[in-house]
């Protein structure tokens, strides 16, 4: 948590922006850096653990969900998962039937896995931004990153794998008819192919790097955001009315994460009594209000208002990046299987 | 920002789940769709011949229905008409035999009438005979006179 002073404040900001990376460093070996500054030491051979582990479990997660929704694939009536799940495949058939046109089996499971996987990648990003690495921090974690689609390597290696994937299809379909649109094109005289092969190479890297960082740019974008709103939030904090004298008398200077846990939970309790029909509506927005204040002072509130209306709209740019990044792997896909 | 090994891990648990989805997801989950669209196409076609059948079958109904209407019409006008004709054959019969008897029994008490004429003319005669002997006391040849008699005895 950052305090008002901007020195505390640009920490903060550095810590979220900071993987939890296992690399060689050149003086201590193999072993978790200390900072963005030994990890910028460790050179290539460094793995960002935070990224791998969410981006491997939010994989499985998604191949776990679709798996148990196949074992249930029936003719017959479909209900609550396999519904869902349907919705989503017959959704991305449909656009993977719009924009390809090749016959390959492979294209409609990677546009799946693709959308799927980068969409719960991005979704990572409406958690509350300290919560994870704040409970985390208890257990002696110093750095974490939850959203993977924010780390360029993660965007970056799932281009590149569409990169490889065009590369295997331009060869395999189109075989000598691919070195020739490399350097025949666009001016068909053999005068011309430094000038062709130079063009249409950067044109063919353009396409992955385009693919990664567009996403990385999107994400990285949106979780700053969020990180801006909460020092705001953080700020607000500790100027809280009631909340700031609260947190001095329990916590001192420092919040904990436990307090925010508690008034989340007790929030989340209060909204869900009055889904069971407990609690009348008025009387529950009043109840959150008073919370959210004891939270984190009406400065607070206003930052969590903040956060939730970025949230909001942040769900939307999640959904389109992770549509994007789709339907462009497809269209790629499908004009290496074109001929020109 | 650094670009590091997680590139390569990152592809390569790409293509791990791209496998994954490719192998266990997609195929069960669209073969699935796939063949229950198909039954449910054929079900609303199904469902379509089956009304289309309804409409035959009932069109076919009424048009019985309406045959066997008029059947009966005709049935109950003929039976009917027959009633009607074996009353009046009945009356007609009844009215003939009526006369017959009525005849019969006439010609009878006619026979009866003579018979008893005859009777009476052939008592009248002994009568006539008898009261004639008793007056005369004599012995009257009774050949001889039967003939007169007789013939006095009809004149009655």
């Amino acid at each position: 948590m950052a305090g008002e002073n901007p020195a505390s404040t640009t920490e903060y900001i550095q810590h979220h922006l900071t993987n939890l990376v296992y690399g060689n460093h050149p003086d201590n070996g193999w072993s978790f850096a200390h900072g963005a500054q030994e990890a910028a030491e460790m050179g290539f051979m460094a793995i960002h653990v935070d990224s791998m582990a969410w981006s491997i479990g939010l994989g499985v997660l998604f191949c776990w969900l679709f798996r148990s929704a196949a074992k249930r694939a029936t003719t017959g009536v479909p209900t609550g998962l396999l519904n869902f799940v349907e919705l989503i495949i017959e959704f991305i058939d449909g656009a993977v039937k719009d924009s390809f046109h090749g016959r390959n089996k492979l294209v409609a499971p990677l546009a799946l896995t693709i959308f799927v996987w980068i969409f719960l990648m991005n979704f990572m990003d409406l958690l509350p931004v300290d919560l994870i690495p704040e409970l985390l921090m208890m257990v002696g974690v110093p750095y974490q990153k939850i959203v993977p689609s924010t780390d360029p390597n993660i965007t970056l290696g799932m281009a590149l794998g569409v990169f490889v994937l065009m590369l295997y299809y331009s060869i395999k379909i189109k075989g000598t008819g691919f070195i020739s649109e490399l350097t025949m094109h666009p001016f068909n005289h053999w005068a011309f192919i430094p000038v062709n092969l130079f063009m249409e190479t950067v044109g063919l890297l353009a396409k992955p790097f385009s693919l990664g960082l567009r996403l990385f740019g999107n994400m990285y974008a949106g979780e700053m955001i969020f990180i801006l709103i909460a020092t705001t939030f953080a700020a607000g904090a500790g100027a809280g009315l009631i909340g700031g004298g609260l947190h001095a008398q329990i916590f001192g200077e420092h919040t904990s994460a436990w307090f925010w846990l508690v008034i989340f939970i007790l929030v989340c309790g209060v909204c869900w009594l009055n889904l069971k029909g407990k609690i009348p509506t008025g009387r529950t927005v009043l109840l959150c209000m008073v919370f959210m204040t004891i939270g984190g002072g009406l400065t607070a509130l206003g930052g969590g208002l903040m956060q939730w209306g970025w949230a909001v709209f942040h769900i939307l740019v999640i959904t389109l990046q992770a549509f994007i990044f789709m339907v462009l792997t497809v269209v790629y896909l499908s004009m290496a299987h074109e001929e020109h | 920002m650094n670009i590091n090994l997680t590139l390569f891990g990152q592809m390569v648990t790409f293509a791990f789940f791209v496998w994954f989805c490719m192998k266990f997801v997609w195929p069960v989950i669209i073969e699935a769709m796939e063949e229950r669209q198909k039954k449910i196409a054929d079900g609303l076609d199904a469902a379509d011949r089956a009304l289309r059948d309804l409409e035959l079958a009932q069109n076919k109904a009424t048009d019985q229905m309406k045959e066997a209407k008029q059947e009966a019409a005709g049935i109950i006008d003929q039976a009917n008409k027959r009633a009607n004709q074996i009353v009046d054959e009945a009356k007609q019969q009844a009215v003939a035999e009526g006369d017959r008897l009525k005849l019969s029994a006439q010609a009878e008490i006619e026979q009866e009438i003579n018979r008893a004429k005859e009777e009476l003319r052939a008592r009248v005669a002994g009568l006539a005979l008898a009261g004639a002997e008793k007056v005369l006391e004599a012995s009257i040849d009774d050949k001889a006179n039967r003939a007169l008699v007789d013939k006095l005895a009809a004149q009655l």
